[in-house]
């Protein structure tokens, strides 16, 4: 048997490969922040997806979950579509008027309020109401240990509290989103007959004539993906709360800002993404 | 069988893994008296040095304390008993096997070895008492309402928490300090564990709260005949309860043993410990050393 002398004594490093190494470690820093960011979060969805295919199948708490951020969203979201879409229509009146061409507005807002306005807001109350409460939610259970609680017990913390969350956050958007869809057009409805007299067959016409299917698949989709991410960033901040009640408000303030900023960005590709898979055509 | 180690007030000798003198290892084999054999466990956070080298036996069907003060790494060493976390290196020898290398499935199953009580109960905020206590026999068995409301019923009654009015539907929130201890300890207790861990379960509570969980504790292993491993600074529950005593001083266990030997352990740590407790008088009348 040889002994190589390089086991025992580690080769020199030249001062230009060292300075090389320092160099490398500095640039490639943020890479690795950007990398780790998006891998951890990866790593949480990729457990809580392989979770929903094994037993126990925890319906009750996916049920549960549905409600609270289903149910007990329907009143500000109602609220806000209903605004959103009377301001919409205020607004595309305004702009129409200048052409005289106001009758357009039932499409202008029905396009706008199915593909931006309604995934997206839906999106944003959401993160505001039920991704701030995921995210105290399970930071006040791990430093009260009743996440380390349930370990002892042998149930997957993924499995019993982040795979419900993510899956009926998912689940849950398009719905809400047809839902401010549907208020919205409301607001918009009798912003535009009753305070700007705008002709009601005008508005339904074109309305129908210039919506179709495509922009509600656009919209739900959109929604879809919005649900994943901001309860993706939600259960991941409340998750991996260390220290004390400091550190989930901050927990839950990073988790509303990652969500609202994963929904603006995510919304900026995934329009391109839909205007390659379906090209605007006059 | 081999023959247990003699209790000692210095640390046990490590064992390691390696072969014993008949050619196997003496640690991989069911022992009578020691249930848990740890064996050099070290664990690192960042540059954080926590647990360096722990060699400690705790023993089967008694009440074995692990002292020591804040920050010394004791929830650390508990949450490796049972599993939570895994060490960077050592052995831990649960029934003559050693638990270390066990996969999550693996480590399920010997959970249901152990019952942990936790620091403040940890009791689940959103489910009443019996929705608490039932949750490992719903999570772990096919079992009837009514199975589970008698063992629920049975041990309410056994931890002095029937006559507490409307306990079942209570929640957590509505519990004072030590009905939640209880709480915390008949969901510990539900599925007959044979080892129940003790997070410091005196913090926070008043002199008469904390001779009634001492009294609890000692009741729940006479009673169910369990190993209970108890991490606490509180040192006059330590030598109320203690079967065993072993110290634990930056990231060692530096002094282990019977009450008595451990009082009349000359480890500095220790002795600082003890007469800052008031249990027994400083030998120097009070002095700086």
């Amino acid at each position: 048997m040889t002994t190589s002398s390089s086991a025992d004594n580690p080769p020199e490093v030249s001062p230009v490969e060292r300075r090389a190494r320092r160099a490398l470690e500095v640039l490639g820093a943020p890479f690795t922040v950007i990398l780790n960011y998006f891998g951890e979060r990866a790593i949480m969805l990729g457990q809580a997806l392989a979770a929903l295919f094994r037993p126990p199948f925890r319906l009750r708490l996916f049920l549960d979950q549905m409600e609270f951020v289903g149910v007990g969203s329907l009143p500000i979201i109602s609220l806000v579509g209903f605004f959103s879409g009377a301001v919409s229509a205020q607004q595309a009146i305004t702009a129409l008027r200048i052409f005289n061409q106001e009758r357009f507005v039932g499409a202008t807002v029905g396009i706008s309020l199915a593909q931006e306005l309604a995934p997206v807001f839906t999106g944003l109350m959401i993160t505001a109401r039920a991704g701030s409460g995921m995210a105290t939610e399970l930071g006040s259970m791990r430093i009260t240990e009743q996440i380390d609680a349930l370990s002892t017990f042998a149930v997957d913390p993924i499995q019993y509290l982040v795979t419900p969350r993510v899956i009926a956050t998912t689940l849950i958007m398009p719905i809400m989103g047809m839902v401010f869809n549907l208020v919205g057009l409301l607001g918009a409805y009798l912003f535009s007959i009753y305070f700007e007299h705008i002709d009601l067959g005008q508005f339904s016409e074109q309305f129908t004539y210039w919506t179709d299917p495509k922009d509600y698949i656009i919209g739900a989709t959109k929604a879809l993906v919005f649900g994943l991410t901001l309860s993706v960033a939600a259960c991941y901040q409340g998750f991996n709360v260390r220290g004390g009640a400091k550190e989930v408000g901050l927990a839950t303030t990073r988790a509303v800002v990652a969500g609202s900023v994963s929904i603006l960005v995510s919304d900026y590709f995934l329009i391109d993404a839909f205007h390659i898979l379906w090209p605007y055509k006059p | 069988m081999n023959q247990p180690p003699a209790p000692t007030s210095d640390p046990p000798a490590s064992a390691g893994a390696g072969p014993g003198p008949e050619g196997g290892n003496p640690l991989a084999q069911r022992d009578e008296r020691w249930q848990i054999r740890v064996r050099g466990l070290h664990k690192t956070f960042g540059p954080q040095h926590v647990l360096r080298g722990i060699d400690l036996d705790i023993e089967r069907g008694r009440t074995n304390i692990i002292i020591g003060g804040s920050g010394q790494g004791k929830s650390v060493l508990m949450k490796h008993l049972m599993g939570l976390l895994k060490p960077d290196a050592g052995q831990i020898w649960v029934d003559g096997v050693d638990v270390v290398p066990f996969n999550a499935s693996d480590m399920g199953k010997l959970r249901r070895k152990f019952g942990m009580v936790f620091q403040y109960a940890a009791l689940f905020d959103s489910m009443n008492v019996v929705e608490n206590i039932a949750f490992p026999l719903i999570e772990r068995y096919k079992l009837s309402r009514a199975e589970i409301m008698e063992r629920v019923r049975d041990l309410l009654k056994r931890l002095d928490l029937a006559n507490v009015d409307g306990i079942e539907k209570k929640i957590p929130p509505e519990l004072s300090g030590g009905q939640r201890k209880r709480v915390g300890l008949a969901r510990a207790l539900i599925d007959r564990p044979e080892i129940l861990l003790y997070d410091e379960p005196t913090t926070g509570l008043d002199p008469v709260a904390t001779k009634n969980v001492d009294e609890m504790i000692r009741q729940t292993a006479d009673d169910f005949g369990v190993t209970s491993v108890v991490i606490s600074h509180d040192m006059a529950s330590t030598f109320r309860i203690g079967d065993r005593i072993s110290m634990l001083h930056q990231g060692k266990i530096v002094v282990t043993g019977t009450p008595q030997e451990v009082l009349a352990s000359r480890h500095p740590a220790l002795r600082e410990f003890v007469e800052t407790s008031g249990l027994v008088a400083p030998e120097n009348g009070g002095a700086e050393a």
